[in-house]
């Protein structure tokens, strides 16, 4: 089972989330953005970070290098990808989620342990949480507030989509969302960091470590 | 040479942080009777020659897809034509 890494210009977290999949069990790829073959990984993430400086918006141009090419396409037919942080913003721009990440409503970078609840246990990279876990883990971002009209709210929620849930509204968040998936529940976006909760010594918890040995089962069936 | 301006703002029902600021220096500043600020962002391309409806019509895809996010922001288009 290989884990796929994207490393963008301003990428900050991707040796985390290639560690965590390595402590997860699985082999850990680093993908580059300007090359589009993605290496014959089984899933990948989007990492936190600063890509491209978020420049114009936050994912808007990492949306369009190659490797995302590739990724968007082998999304739609299955592939699992997890999109943390930024990534979760370079999924919106990718339009394989919906709505978008905005300013933090208080207009001050936050970097704290945030409670979540798990509403949804049925996707690739959440299936080995309890139904409404609650878990902790890091979140750290700037252009964390998720926003969407309400008919796309309404059917977010209609359809069991959000994945996870604020205890505690930390970024102004339209309806204290923290996650989402697509229909298919093979992509997530995630604003909080799993990728820093997987160890004691540095995380707050190993809450986070639950989603890379999710994605173990949804690709290896046992 | 021709030069298309695209002005992106966030929708009105979307929240603007960076307006906020603003607006909250102005009052500290003393500039008062100011009921809000919005910030948005202005693009100007300078074209290699004319602004041919062809051309115009390809940055107009360039907005769509690049320069604003249609979930939270609208964009108008304009050509100036200088010299």
């Amino acid at each position: 089972m290989k884990i796929g890494v994207v490393t963008f210009p301003g990428s900050l977290d991707d040796a985390d989330a290639r560690r965590a999949a390595a402590v997860a069990g699985a082999e850990a790829v680093a993908l580059w953005h300007g090359d589009e073959d993605l290496h014959g990984v089984d899933a990948v993430v989007l990492p936190g970070g600063f890509s491209y400086g978020d420049y114009l918006r936050a994912g808007a141009i990492s949306r369009f290098a190659p490797v995302m090419e590739t990724i968007i396409k082998r999304a739609g037919e299955g592939m699992p990808v997890l999109g943390i942080c930024n990534g979760f913003q370079v999924l919106c721009e990718s339009h394989l989620l919906p709505g978008a990440l905005i300013k933090n409503h208080h207009r001050k970078f936050v970097c704290k342990d945030q409670a979540l609840r798990i509403e949804n246990n049925s996707t690739a990279w959440t299936s080995d949480y309890d139904a409404n876990h609650e878990i902790t883990i890091v979140l750290k971002n700037q252009d964390g507030s998720f926003v969407a009209d309400e008919a796309t709210l309404d059917r977010l929620e209609g359809e069991g989509r959000v994945v996870a849930r604020y205890l505690g509204n930390p970024n102004g968040s339209y309806r204290d969302i923290a996650g989402i998936t697509n229909e298919r529940g093979n992509v997530v976006g995630l604003m909080p960091h799993p990728e820093h909760a997987v160890e004691t010594l540095t995380g707050p918890t190993t809450d986070g470590l639950g989603f890379f040995t999710s994605v173990l089962k949804a690709v290896v069936p046992s | 040479m021709a030069r298309v301006v695209v002005d992106v703002m966030l929708k009105p029902e979307i929240l603007d942080p960076q307006g906020k600021a603003v607006h909250g220096a102005f009052g500290r500043l003393g500039f008062d009777g100011v009921a809000d600020v919005r910030q948005g962002k202005r693009f100007e391309i300078t074209l290699d020659g004319e602004a041919t409806e062809e051309r115009v019509a390809e940055i107009r895809k360039a907005a769509d897809t690049l320069l604003a996010n249609p979930v939270i922001e609208d964009y108008t288009l304009h050509v100036e034509n200088g010299q």
